[in-house]
């Protein structure tokens, strides 16, 4: 315990909490004073706000190492330059194309990526359905006067209205039935990969890679065992099916900010990264002294000699120059040559 | 990581005076699963215009490895054994940092991907108590794979070296290059 205070991260826990803070002044601001908040949901919300707590401390922690802290700073910066319109347009095709689709998983495999889409997908959509209802953001009342117009609320205002047995109201009320269907489906996708692909078998740990299956389709189950009780058996298991769906949906919260899920957050650096390399070939490429080629932005590689050396690395020579100047290809090159030197000093190639 | 049979006797011994341009270990290495059926090893001309030398290079799985101490995504993990693991996929964002700072010029950025990629030594072989692919068909054992009493055998006038000095930095390496003997190190620059 003492140790768990020492290792306490002192910056990380101020923005941590604020932003605990922040969330239950949301709560309360959407849910117009806990008027509209559904008393059923607490420990939704509280595992919520532990979560949020959870990522923005592990969050913060990661952007305190130096290359992380590096990306965080440039993308800013570059994002909010005088070309802010084109860069802020690009994230956005980013944010669609590599956050949303995750099109970068296609070429790894098609059905690894439509596994991870449908995963993803349902998550995604069922996140945007609960912490919004979890919050008291939305709610929904009868229409005055009526037996069959409903209102859906946002922060307590009116924002929608639909008959009850309409269309919109089954995929409404039926969301997270279809998200789901997605999870299982994509969830199951990527269980048969980790069985079959012989270098996952290799890699994989049951806490990093199956333990998130797992759980993701146990919220899933659980969730569709809440529907399917009130669907066809009207109610009779309910308490069983929603404290085990609870439990499940609880579990996951309080566990993203430690294991595999904590990639969904990590994820958006990507879009950093990529407007890094864009302005960086935008300000000149750096070209390597033995094949004379451009390999890299003159920047990445202004920056990484910096961030290196706050890490404890040195690659500068003798001559003025730097390790790090040289291309992957310069670099090995380097050391065949300096390898045939030494052997041919010895007198002797092999042996 | 599960199930290892990991043999810590064996070690990797690398000797690119002895490699001959053949790429069969680069056919070897698409063979491990590892990396997706695609290959990582490196075997390219030093200096096309003045020799005909080729040289080939895996990642040296380094002691503390630059790659892993640059990456923004904390994706590069070692493990217990000292195999400095390819990038985890779900966390590695394609920034190449890890590329550009390897000062043996190992990993490699797929571009549609978004991904590093690097040899991680035929993880699914050398867990399961076998030789990486590469090592099992280089001709001319510019890679070996084996124990220490071994390549004494074979190469009683060199020596295994795993220290490299780059200007002022000096690297440890799980992986040994072989050198004339009575060497300690090998200066790059
Ligand atoms: S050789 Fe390069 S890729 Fe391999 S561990 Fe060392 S720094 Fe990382
Ligand atoms: S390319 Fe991937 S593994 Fe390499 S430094 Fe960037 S995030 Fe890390």
């Amino acid at each position: 315990m003492l140790k768990l205070f020492q290792t306490l991260n002192t910056q990380a826990l101020i923005k941590a909490t604020i932003a605990a803070i922040a969330v239950v002044i949301l709560v309360l601001a959407g849910s117009r004073n806990l008027q509209n908040f559904d008393a059923a949901l607490i420990a939704y919300l509280l595992g919520t706000v532990f979560a949020v707590f959870g990522i923005a401390y592990r969050y913060s922690v990661w952007l305190q190492r130096p290359p992380t802290r590096l990306y965080w700073r440039r993308s800013w910066q570059f994002l909010l330059s005088k070309d802010f319109p084109s860069y802020a347009w690009r994230s956005l095709v980013l944010f669609f194309k590599n956050i949303l689709f995750q099109r970068f998983i296609y070429p790894r495999g098609k059905t690894r990526w439509i596994g991870h889409f449908l995963l993803a997908t349902g998550c995604l959509i069922a996140f945007a359905v609960t912490i919004p209802l979890t919050f008291g953001w939305v709610h929904f009342t009868l229409e005055q006067g009526s037996f069959s117009t409903y209102n859906a609320n946002f922060f307590g205002f009116k924002a929608g209205t639909f008959e009850l047995g309409s269309p919109i109201a089954f995929l409404t009320f039926h969301a997270l039935v279809w998200c789901s269907v997605l999870v299982t489906i994509g969830a199951v996708m990527m269980m048969k990969r980790r069985l079959t692909n012989g270098g996952l078998i290799a890699t994989q740990t049951f806490e990093g890679d199956w333990l998130p299956l797992i759980l993701l389709i146990a919220i899933s189950i659980t969730g569709l065992g809440i529907s399917y009780d009130y669907t066809f058996l009207q109610g009779r298991t309910h308490q069983f099916m929603s404290v085990t769906h609870a439990v499940t949906v609880i579990l996951f919260l309080v566990w993203i900010p430690f294991g595999k899920f904590f990639h969904i957050f990590q994820r958006l650096a990507q879009l950093g990264a990529n407007i890094y390399k864009v302005e960086g070939e935008r300000r000149g490429m750096a070209v390597c002294p033995h094949t004379l080629e451009p390999f890299a932005s003159h920047t990445h590689v202004e920056d990484l000699k910096n961030i290196s050396r706050d890490l404890g690395f040195d690659f500068r020579l003798e001559n003025g120059k730097n390790h790090l100047d040289f291309s992957p290809e310069g670099k090995r090159s380097a050391l065949a040559k300096a390898h045939f030197e030494a052997r041919k000093n010895s007198g002797k190639f092999f042996g | 990581m599960p199930n290892t049979k990991y043999n810590q006797q064996m070690e990797f011994f690398i000797d690119m005076q002895r490699c001959i341009g053949c790429h069969a270990c680069e056919m070897a290495c698409a063979e491990c699963e590892t990396n997706g059926q695609e290959s990582m090893i490196h075997i390219h001309y030093v200096d096309r215009a003045v020799s005909v030398q080729t040289t080939v290079q895996v990642c040296m799985h380094c002691e503390d490895p630059v790659c892993a101490n640059v990456c923004p995504a904390d994706a590069i993990t070692k493990d217990d054994f000292g195999v400095v693991h390819t990038a985890n996929t779900s966390r590695c964002i394609g920034c190449s940092n890890c590329v550009l700072a390897c000062p043996f010029g190992v990993p490699i950025k797929s571009e549609p991907q978004e991904l590093m990629m690097k040899c991680n030594m035929c993880y699914d072989r050398t867990s399961a108590g076998k030789k990486p692919m590469c090592a099992t068909v280089c001709p001319s054992q510019a890679l070996y794979y084996g124990t220490r009493e071994e390549i004494s055998k074979m190469r009683p006038d060199s020596v295994p070296v795993n220290t490299f000095q780059f200007g002022e930095q000096e690297v440890k390496t799980k992986v040994n290059i072989m050198m004339p003997k009575g060497s300690t190190h090998l200066k790059v620059h």
